[in-house]
């Protein structure tokens, strides 16, 4: 074979080349530290598409730990509300240095999704933070408080279109919730599906859906300027971002959900191992870089570690399935 | 005024134009790339610009951004492997053009008709970002049904030269676009239980694997590969001919893109099918498409990079990000605590007009560096097919690894790229399979919600004036053709009977 060299043809590959190498060493390029997981490097799924909330968590995460345990590589696994990644994370087995976020949608999408894997092949290690719900309507609605819309929905549910995020996700668990809290069937619930927030807040800006969910953080700019109103949030007390918005309790509605998000550690790892993640984290949740990132993109500290985490991770689990099995999506 | 010019100063320091720099190469480099794509440059080259001024960093991705259009369509028009859904447009003209030894014009063409359309799109961005945001909101569900349908009556021009073979691929696209879980129920369709498929195939794959990989195996079949194309024949760059053919498609394409690159769910690649069939029908050399027709190239590039400024309007003014390169671009604002928003323009001015004031530049870089290296570019032409597919072939599937980061990926680009093959092998064209993939899953979905929303009325289709516009397009776009074919007839028929009487 003879292969001549011509540097005008070689230019592309040279570029192609150096792209692929710049990319490999903003990965790589880390410092060896010495800690507890002996210099070796941690390394943390996030098991959705670079950009959403599980991506920021672990991205953000990355940057606080790295005063705390060095660099962390950081990777994505998409798909279908985490459970692809959760498929891939049950066989790191017995590997500490092995960390995946996760959080409700991931607890919901196992129960919606039928998956083979369930959140007990892991050892929970800890909630980090919350974003909870805000439901808005747009600006013109003649709906004004939880109440008009308790009014509309007992009239008929299904004339009450709800605008969110994927089907058996938070915002459909939500709209589930409420339904069934004020003695509705939530099978009826007429939830129109979105592949994110942002193209749900384009339907109920188009004025054609009655009630939009999202998550507070996603809504706060559009609530600001004016172009929707919000009506309740699903937090237990109201939100230092959104003061002036009731919550769904104070409205008579007994509901409540948080969007937390944690992270989760292979099973067979052991106790020690455990301990020490556990409060590798919790270390990271009271860094300054931590504090400043809850405060800018409007998460909440939710820092919940332990047997507690253990049991609440139960706890949600139930609620969650109770009303995706009402909602006939499960 | 004033805002852009300070905007301009800020990013004009030596340093940001720097990164500026920076950004459009390593934008074209990765656009070049089959499957690695502008989003997953910018997610990993995040947490590395923390320390850097938020200025500079945005500054270095809006270079990326725009690089990432650019670079798309060099591979597409020398290798016919486009590395996304946008460039397919591009591969189908431009390919030719390069086999018939017009790569270097082709190229030309395109990075002129990018920076046209993309200086156009800027200057739209910034002087009427917060209209076409408040016309952009007005679009629901219905308004996008009818809007898909538009498109689906138009792209006929893409199907090629056999309708019933068009149509083959156009139904197969859109089967490999119905993977996947649902979004309006939560059930899996056409997964046959396999959890890798549950999120559908990413279209890059596709693109990748019935392009690139469906050209290699082609070669491979062919034993064609020893083959080299001759890079130049004739005139190296746009000749006036050339130009006087690109100019009104590139104006054309920008017209379409940046509208509709503006609507939440617009994205770049629809108006880059519609703006190929526009051409196709107004052309006066429509016996060149299939063969190498140069505003085949222009319009279509035009609009991709006039929708890609187009992307960001609503991401600036409404928070929205419409594309995955918009929704890691979201998050950037976010880590420099900007809240892209009705409020964005007002609270972080500054920042916004520098971005603004970057994308200018970055325009310019990008049509300085690549305007040169066209020539450059068309020299790859040289190496014998065996050694360029082995790269693309090691590309494509890095890329797709990188896109969904599992084996599984790697066998799903497989098994599309066998069935590329044997598309080729049957004569069955596989651009409309790419639009088939992307218009398919957008109508249903919307059509879908549009009658929830309803409750079942049907007549929600037609509830808004804007619907009622779409749809007279519709049925124009379904009865003209016909009618102006047997007037045209009718008149050359009057013609010969005259001149037969002579």
């Amino acid at each position: 074979m003879r292969i001549t060299w011509r540097p005008a043809a070689a230019g592309p590959f040279v570029a192609a080349g150096l792209a692929t190498l710049l990319l490999v060493v903003s990965l790589a390029a880390g410092r060896d530290d010495e800690g507890f997981l002996n210099g070796r490097q941690l390394r943390l799924m996030a098991p959705a598409a670079p950009g959403g909330g599980w991506d920021q968590t672990a991205r953000e995460m990355q940057a606080a730990l790295r005063d705390e345990a060095g660099r962390t590589e950081v990777y994505n696994v998409a798909g279908a509300g985490g459970t692809i990644g959760l498929s891939q994370f049950v066989r790191f087995e017995r590997d500490p240095t092995q960390l995946m976020v996760m959080g409700l949608v991931m607890v919901g999408a196992i129960e919606s999704n039928d998956s083979p894997v369930a959140l007990d092949r892991t050892t929970p290690l800890a909630r980090l933070l919350t974003d909870y719900e805000v439901i808005v309507v747009p600006a013109d609605s003649p709906v004004r408080s939880m109440d008009d819309l308790v009014t509309l929905m007992k009239d008929d549910v299904g004339k009450v279109s709800w605008a969110g995020g994927s089907a058996g996700g938070i915002e459909q668990i939500l709209a589930g919730l409420v339904t069934d809290a004020i003695g509705a069937n939530p099978a009826d619930v007429n939830y129109v599906a979105h592949s994110g927030g942002g193209e749900a807040l384009s339907t109920l800006l188009s004025g054609r859906a009655t009630v939009g969910v999202s998550g507070v953080s996603e809504l706060v700019g559009q609530i600001r300027a004016g172009t929707i109103r919000p009506i309740a949030v699903s937090s237990p007390q109201r939100l230092p971002t959104l003061p002036d918005v009731p919550t769904l309790k104070e409205q008579k509605v007994d509901v409540e959900l948080a969007n937390w998000r944690g992270v989760v550690a292979p099973s067979g790892i052991g106790a020690e191992e455990e301990r020490e993640l556990e409060d590798l984290l919790m270390r990271m949740t009271r860094t300054e870089a931590w504090q400043e990132t809850l405060q800018r993109r409007g998460w909440l500290d939710a820092s919940l570690a332990g047997p507690q985490f253990d049991r609440y991770l139960i706890d949600e689990r139930r609620t969650v399935t109770d009303v995706l099995k009402k909602m006939g999506l499960a | 005024m004033g805002d852009l010019l300070s905007g301009f100063a800020d990013a004009l320091t030596p340093e940001n134009l720097l990164w500026a720099f920076i950004g459009v190469t390593i934008g074209t480099a990765v656009g070049v790339l089959p499957g690695i794509g502008p989003a997953l440059t910018v997610a990993l080259l995040l947490p590395v610009t923390f320390r850097l001024e938020p200025a500079a960093a945005l500054i270095m991705f809006a270079g990326i951004y725009y690089g990432g259009m650019y670079g798309g369509s060099t591979t597409s028009i020398l290798l016919n492997t486009p590395g996304e859904s946008a460039s397919v447009a591009t591969a189908l003209e431009g390919n030719k053009m390069a086999r018939a030894g017009r790569g270097a014009a082709a190229l030309a063409t395109a990075a002129l008709g990018s920076f046209v359309a993309g200086t156009i799109g800027t200057i739209a961005l910034s002087v009427a970002a917060p209209v076409v945001a408040d016309l952009a909101v007005n679009f629901g569900p219905p308004e996008y049904v009818a809007l898909m349908a538009v498109a689906f009556v138009t792209v006929s021009a893409l199907l090629g030269p056999s309708l019933l073979k068009g149509a083959a691929s156009l139904v197969i696209g859109a089967t490999i676009g119905l993977v996947g879980i649902d979004t309006q129920t939560g059930q899996a369709r056409l997964a046959f239980g396999l959890p890798s498929l549950f999120d559908g195939i990413d279209v890059v794959i596709v693109v990748v694997a019935l392009f690139a990989l469906g050209e290699t195996f082609a070669h491979l079949v062919a034993g064609t590969g020893d083959s080299r194309v001759t890079p130049l024949r004739g005139q190296p760059m746009l000749s006036r001919e050339d130009f006087r053919r690109s100019w009104p498609a590139w104006l054309r394409g920008t017209a379409l893109g940046f509208p509709i690159g503006s609507l939440p769910a617009g994205g770049a690649d629809v108006p880059t099918f519609l703006s190929y069939s526009l051409e196709k029908r107004l052309s006066k050399h429509r016996e060149q498409f299939g063969r190498g027709a140069i505003e085949g190239v222009a319009g279509p590039e035009a609009a991709n990079n006039a929708a890609a400024a187009g992307v960001l309007v609503p991401l600036l003014t409404i928070g929205l990000p419409t594309s995955a390169t918009a929704a890691v671009i979201l998050t950037a604002f976010q880590s420099y605590g900007l809240q892209p928003g009705p409020q964005l323009f007002s609270e972080s001015g500054d920042l916004v007009w520098a971005l603004i004031a970057s994308l200018y530049i970055g325009n310019v870089l990008l049509l300085v560096l690549n305007l040169p290296l066209a020539r450059a570019w068309v020299r790859l032409l040289t190496i014998p097919a065996y050694g360029i597919y082995a790269g693309v072939l090691v590309f494509a599937c890095l890329g797709a690894f990188a896109a969904g980061g599992t084996i599984a990926d790697l066998l799903v680009l497989t098994v599309l790229g066998l069935i590329g093959l044997l598309m080729r092998e049957a004569g069955v064209p596989v651009a409309p399979a790419v639009v088939g993939l992307i218009l398919a899953p957008l109508a249903e979905q919307q059509l879908r919600r549009a009658l929830a929303l309803s409750e079942g009325d049907w007549s929600v289709l037609v509830s808004s004036p804007l619907t009622v516009v779409l749809w007279v397009v519709v049925a124009l776009a379904l009865i003209a053709p016909p009618v102006l074919a047997r007037r045209r007839r009718r008149v050359s028929r009057t013609r010969e009977e005259t001149s037969s009487t002579h």
